[in-house]
């Protein structure tokens, strides 16, 4: 029971838990203690002291919008925030009480008229642009994976196909984010004409640019991490006379597992970065259009909301991270291994 | 077993029949709905705007209700700049948008992207300011006349910069100053005050294929977003802007820049913004476009009403992030008629934003018109045109007929008096002959070749950029 309770913490990356529960399993406390100091202590004294530096050092710099923002000012943006959220909730609420008693005098006046239910037309709050972003980054990280991961395997299967590839990686591997939008919006207007657009422009523009430069580490690294398995494995699949299909599911990818997930790490970190470059300019209403529609507005608040938004774009970013170290763990054959 | 499943399949087929014609026969009630005379036919609708102290009318009739009072579902959207609102205009991703008055004509003469704009209503006079950069402004002050309370006598004439950007020429550093859009009110009334100090502001050739607007320049001119306008003062690359509120009180608030005249003083109550749509939309959606017109309308009027009394609840909810987003201060200044020049010299400026006064709310030929004439005096329209072009495009543009629907069916309903609106049966679109401008040259929109005439600097008669 306790093991397994270790075994579930350790793979969901909680590990500063784990000297607790040896601390109740009765284990030498003296160590525990020390672990915990260790694991716990240090890392949170060390967010102090940079929160005590950051407000020293911000009430130092006064720009155009006022003093930089320091701790407390952005702490005191996040209630306000949260107060926008809640009043936003409800405007909309009032907004469908408004419609359900337009419709309801309409109705009482001609019992045949039509009625519907328009949906709420105000602004998203920080939160759902927070969950927008999440929802434009998975999807351009997913199509990133659908692409980069078959045609690594292959390229690290054959080496023919890996020298075709190598120079076309290389050069549109450092193309940034910024130079692909343009040409992605253009695109995008183009092809995506229908009448009744299930996704906005933005949302594809955002999605696909997170695709184009997030697909490149996964695709190295598959291919790197496939062409570098045991050849002996490769050996015994053509003993036992296996199909490239069962090769490939029964034999490469257990094999090469640690560097595919290394890549999709890698991807997934480089694609939340580009995501808010990303909506900046493609307007899509995530976190990256918070920033600048902050930006834009000049206000005294302004900096401090921006430094909300940067905080809560590297909390998600290390959370994403967390999130894709456990499901390496969990699918890594080589339970040995220490990954961080 | 096979007589059950043979019961269920036929009992299948039955409710997928049943279902198929309910839904025919609503499909088509609905249809007939849509028939009828008056209804809106796009009760949903997506507006744009630029974070401007004058897109208060959108706002206000947003949040006073006043589109939903005409069943209309409208969602606001800031744009990043002016020319992402047009295209997002042209290309159908908003129907309508707070547009600069010369957007729809630069549109319908193929200045810029080619398209048919139309407007019925112009949202606000005046608005407009001029800032330049500290240091451009203890250069000037030297040459500005101090009245007896030892404040600079207002207007300042460019006659005061004239000599700054002889000194900057003559050490070969280029004098850039920003403005909004090519086709902007800002960008023609800076250079009309440049003009009139005797500063040539450079000539647009398209003919050519120069669209900089540079051409034989004393200052140069160039497009910034108007809430960059501050930040890129204070980073250096332009010395002045011309742009609207906020950004000009901005600017003293933060300490860069000094704001040297409003455009209510080059040009008294001069046409500003306009609510702008693709003429193939108005052309779809009649019933709609009305409708828009007569929520716009009791905006306006609410934020003139009683002297400028909801003036500070229009500054509150203008200062939301999702508006304009500037501070309360900032914006309050202007829309509550004092306007802060030097940091500490606060002028009573009590019609810098009109949004109804004088029939504001009217699209008048007169004001397309100058407009017009602007874009010919700089190049931007580059052959001679006769009279009779001018009021072509103008009636082409400007829709006084629809803002009448609009007005007409406001009175009936009791919304708004009949005093407040001009004399449909007897208005002609033209304003009498107008004087109230800086260099006291008087305009009269009836006679464009004859009011270009008149100035010393600008293309004139049959004149075409070399």
């Amino acid at each position: 029971m306790k093991d397994k309770l270790i075994y579930f913490l350790e793979l969901t990356g909680f590990n500063w838990f784990i000297p607790l529960v040896r601390l109740t399993a009765g284990e030498s406390p003296k160590h525990q203690l020390q672990a915990l100091v260790k694991m716990v202590g240090v890392p949170l004294f060390a967010i102090a002291v940079f929160l005590f530096l950051w407000h020293l050092g911000a009430a130092k710099v006064i720009t155009s919008l006022g003093q930089v923002p320091g701790p407390v000012q952005v702490w005191e943006q996040v209630t306000v925030l949260a107060d926008e959220h809640q009043a936003s909730r409800e405007r909309e609420e009032a907004f469908y009480d408004r419609q359900e008693q337009r419709n309801a005098a309409k109705l009482e006046k001609n019992p045949d008229a039509e009625v519907t239910i328009r949906s709420y037309t105000g602004k998203e709050t920080f939160f759902d642009q927070i969950l927008t972003s999440l929802f434009t980054v998975f999807v351009g990280f997913l199509l990133a994976t659908v692409i980069a991961v078959p045609i690594g395997i292959m390229a690290g299967l054959s080496d023919t196909l890996y020298s075709a590839l190598n120079p076309l990686i290389q050069i549109f591997k450092p193309v940034s984010p910024l130079a692909w939008l343009p040409i992605v919006t253009m695109v995008v207007s183009a092809l995506y004409v229908t009448d009744n657009p299930v996704f906005e422009k933005s949302f594809i523009t955002s999605a696909l640019t997170v695709t184009l430069c997030s697909l490149w580490p996964t695709l190295i690294n598959t291919a790197v991490g496939v062409s570098s398995i045991d050849k002996d494995l490769i050996n015994v699949a053509r003993v036992l006379r296996l199909n490239y299909f069962t090769t490939v599911v029964k034999v490469v990818i257990p094999a090469s597992i640690p560097m595919i997930f290394t890549g999709l790490r890698i991807s997934l970190g480089i694609g939340w970065m580009v995501l808010i470059a990303a909506e900046m300019l493609a307007q899509n209403p995530g976190l990256g259009k918070f920033v600048w529609d902050e930006f834009q507005n000049g206000s005294s608040s302004s900096l401090s909301r921006i430094m909300v938004a940067v905080l809560t774009i590297g909390i998600i970013g290390f959370i994403l991270d967390r999130i894709t170290l456990s499901f390496q763990k969990f699918f890594s054959y080589d339970k040995n291994a220490v990954i961080r | 077993m096979r007589k059950q499943l043979s019961i269920t399949w036929r009992k299948l087929v039955k409710t997928l029949a049943a279902a198929s014609l309910v839904f025919s026969s609503g499909m088509m009630s609905v249809t007939a709905a849509q028939a009828a005379p008056g209804e809106v036919e796009k009760p949903e609708l997506k507006f744009g705007f630029i974070k401007l102290t004058d897109m208060a009318p959108l706002a206000i009739a947003y949040e006073k209700f006043f589109f939903e009072d005409e069943g209309l579902y409208v969602t606001l959207e800031a744009q990043a700049n002016w020319k992402v609102l047009l295209d997002g205009v042209i290309d159908g991703t908003l129907d309508g948008a707070h547009m600069l008055a010369g957007q729809p004509l630069g549109a319908t003469i193929g200045f810029g992207t080619k398209a048919d704009i139309i407007t019925a209503f112009s949202m606000d006079l005046n608005g407009n300011g001029i800032t330049v950069s500290n240091d451009i402004w203890d250069q000037m002050k030297p040459n500005v006349p101090v009245g007896e309370d030892g404040k600079p006598v207002h207007p300042i004439s460019a006659e005061a910069l004239k000599p700054v950007v002889d000194s900057y020429k003559a050490e070969g550093k280029p004098f850039n100053m920003g403005m909004v859009f090519p086709v902007s009110t800002h960008n023609y009334e800076l250079r009309y005050w440049l003009a009139a100090g005797g500063i040539h502001p450079g000539y647009y050739a398209p003919h050519k294929g120069d669209v900089s607007g540079q051409l034989q320049a004393d200052a140069l001119l160039s497009v910034t977003p108007p809430p960059q306008m501050p930040s890129t003062m204070e980073a250096g690359t332009i010395y002045g802007y011309c742009v609207g509120e906020p950004w000009n009180q901005q600017a003293v608030f933060k300490g860069i820049g000094v704001p040297v005249i409003t455009d209510y003083e080059i040009w008294k109550n001069n046409p500003e913004k306009v609510f702008g749509v693709s003429k193939s939309w108005a052309e779809e959606n009649p019933n709609t476009h009305i409708a828009v017109v007569k929520a716009l309308i009791r905006a306006a009027h609410w934020l003139d009403d009683n002297s400028n009394a909801n003036r500070p609840e229009a500054v509150e909810i203008l200062s939301q992030s999702r508006y304009v987003g500037a501070d309360y201060e900032v914006i309050a200044n202007s829309m509550t008629g004092t306007f802060e020049y030097e940091k500490g010299d606060k002028r009573a400026v009590p019609d810098f934003n009109v949004f109804f006064r004088y029939n504001a709310t009217y699209p008048y030929y007169s004001d397309a018109v100058w407009y017009l004439t602007q874009m010919r005096r700089w190049g931007q329209i580059a052959e001679p045109k006769p009279d009779s072009w001018y009021m072509d495009i103008a009636k082409q543009v400007y829709r006084p007929d629809i803002y009448a629907v609009a007005a007409r069916e406001l009175i009936e309903e009791g919304k708004l008096p009949a005093s407040a609106f001009p004399d449909f049966e007897t208005e002609t679109g033209f304003k009498p002959t107008q004087t109230e401008f800086i260099d006291d040259i008087s305009y009269d929109g009836t006679q464009p070749n004859a009011y270009l005439e008149q100035f010393p600097i600008g293309l004139k008669g049959e004149q075409v950029v070399e």
